[in-house]
């Protein structure tokens, strides 16, 4: 007996695919020499699939801004945010983040001179892609530049 | 001939679940004789990390003690604490929050649906029905920023607004569902092959679900008017008429097994859709949060003595917080969790013995297990059954660890 479910299965059978495409068509035999081509400019991929307004990537911290209150530490769910009493200001990891934003909501931020309005140092940045084989490579801890310089 | 028995022990561990649980079977034939369920693998301690922390740390704690309904305990977070503290969100908020809540509940409802095609092995209804699921994620990233682990909260409101964009793609939205659901009654429930294969299965009479205090849509597919929106209404539910959905009011009576309890998920998709259609309709203008500022808020619960309980009606039953604050310190003094899979795990024992092998993944996955929410506690006995307190078990650890270092010669 032929059933409603059946007919439905059997039209998403012919239907194109839902789901968001793959960056190429077929696996590819040699990852790394896609990689090249891709860079190169021969082979075009698919890309991702746009963030919405308002999505909450990978924080994003200007330490011109910060005025080293430490609120967003107060608040940061998940202890991401280390002090460097050295610089009065903040290192954050992002392996460690869990996205909420939080931080984002509390920072007061700064109002260099000529400007209306404070700007505030930590803000949500559309980047997704944040994947990393070290969990404290450079790409993943967010810090003031000299920090780095002095090795704090 | 004697009867010969075999023993099927089934995870923690094992290809067939998503999280870990052990079900310990004796099969006689094609027949379940014996069944043990132990849980407890996933108990992660949670509560004790919310005790150490600030209360807005430990609400978005919170929302990561299910992996799934991201809503659902930061929702009975946020009621207890505005009880327990004394702080009332403006109107807006409580219909914001109700709308997020909903919503929720249509993204596990369908994904239940398609767990359920998936466990009697009909898979291309599984796509079909996440295929519908994805409309309500996308809603729920634009209206919130992410699919999942909405980071929405916050004690006293909600921290983002629903914009005139986002209303209109919620009424599209449910333009769409009506038809979704329709098509989805359609194939759930006058399917010969479905209905063979949930129909009389995992059957939980009135009587047994109330002895084993199930609750949710698990204890309505047993005729049990029991609903938390109904009972103890809060936020904008208080303003409508929720009516819990039995299957004894849609074809006049109760059975309580597998395809009654689709029959009220399916329903209840489309008492969701009108709860927010009614507040779409009533959004009230305002303010969406009591104390806007994070430091005031953390001031005030440092000052303020409290207990309150805060329940929510979860996609899979009751979720209650018990949260006491002491006024010492900016956090929960006392954080307690009771998830709805807690209860409803019960029945599977009762319900897999006498059934066939081929029904355990229905039997299993009908009351939706959430195995991450239901450890709250654990407790170590040895060998005679006597429970380890704390401190013994802490000096052990230390002990072999000192053991452990002596061995390997590691210098401290």
């Amino acid at each position: 007996m032929p059933t409603k479910a059946m007919f439905l299965m059997i039209k998403q059978m012919l239907q194109r695919p839902f789901t968001n495409p793959f960056p190429v068509k077929h696996a590819p035999k040699d990852v790394t020499s896609l990689v090249e081509k891709i860079q190169k400019g021969e082979v075009k991929i698919h890309p991702p699939v746009p963030v919405p307004e308002g999505f909450r990537g990978k924080l994003h911290y200007d330490p011109e801004r910060c005025i080293g209150c430490r609120l967003c530490i107060t608040v940061c769910p998940a202890n991401a945010m280390e002090w460097i009493p050295e610089l009065r200001k903040i290192r954050h990891y992002v392996s460690r983040c869990m996205f909420c934003a939080l931080c984002v909501d509390v920072c007061p931020g700064k109002k260099f001179p000529g400007e209306e309005k404070a700007v505030k140092a930590l803000s949500m940045s559309d980047e997704f892609l944040i994947a990393d084989y070290d969990k404290y490579s450079d790409n993943l801890i967010e810090e003031p530049p000299e920090a780095k310089e002095k090795g704090i | 001939m004697a009867k010969t028995t075999y023993y099927i022990p089934v995870g923690p561990i094992h290809p067939a679940l998503k999280e870990p649980i052990r079900v310990e079977a004796e099969v006689e034939g094609e027949k379940i004789v014996k069944v043990d369920v132990k849980r407890g693998f996933a108990h992660r301690g949670i509560e004790y990390m919310g005790m150490k922390r600030n209360a807005i740390q430990t609400l978005y704690l919170s929302e990561r003690i299910c992996g799934i309904c991201s809503i659902s305990h930061p929702y009975a977070f946020v009621i207890g604490s505005e009880k327990a503290l004394g702080i009332e969100a403006p109107p807006r908020a409580q219909y914001i929050r109700t709308i997020i809540a909903e919503l929720e509940r249509i993204h596990s409802h369908i994904l239940w649906l398609g767990v359920i095609a998936h466990e009697i092995g009909f898979d291309p209804l599984l796509f079909w029905t996440w295929k519908g699921r994805e409309k309500v994620l996308d809603i729920l990233e634009a209206i919130t920023g992410n699919r999942i682990n909405y980071a929405m909260y916050m004690i006293g409101g909600v921290r983002r607004d629903l914009k005139e964009s986002h209303i209109k793609a919620l009424r599209d939205m449910i333009t769409y569902y009506w038809e979704f659901t329709e098509h989805m009654k359609e194939v759930f429930l006058s399917d010969p092959v479905y209905k063979a294969r949930t129909r009389g299965v995992a059957q939980l009479s009135k009587e047994m679900a109330l002895k084993l205090n199930v609750v949710g849509p698990t204890a309505r597919a047993a005729g049990i008017r029991m609903d938390v929106r109904q009972d103890i209404p809060y936020d904008a539910y208080a303003d409508m008429d929720v009516k819990a959905i039995v299957p004894q009011d849609i074809v006049g009576e109760a059975r309580g097994d597998a395809y009654d309890i689709t029959m009220v998920r399916l329903y209840e998709i489309e008492q969701s859709l009108d709860i927010i259609e009614f507040c779409l309709d009533n959004l009230p203008e305002g303010k969406i949060l009591a104390i806007p500022n994070y430091v005031a808020l953390l001031n005030k619960i440092k000052k303020t003595e409290g207990e309150a309980i805060g329940a929510h009606e979860a996609p899979r039953g009751e979720v209650i917080h018990y949260l006491k604050y002491d006024g010492t310190r900016d956090g929960p003094a006392v954080w307690k969790v009771i998830a709805p899979s807690y209860n409803n795990i019960n029945s599977w024992a009762p319900l897999l013995l006498g059934a066939e092998v081929a029904d355990i993944p229905v039997v299993v996955a009908y009351i939706d297990p959430c195995m991450c929410c239901n450890d709250r506690v654990a407790v170590v006995e040895d060998s005679s059954g006597r429970l380890l307190d704390y401190s013994y078990l802490h000096k052990k650890a230390v002990e072999k660890t000192r053991k452990l270092e002596k061995e390997l010669g590691v210098r401290r």
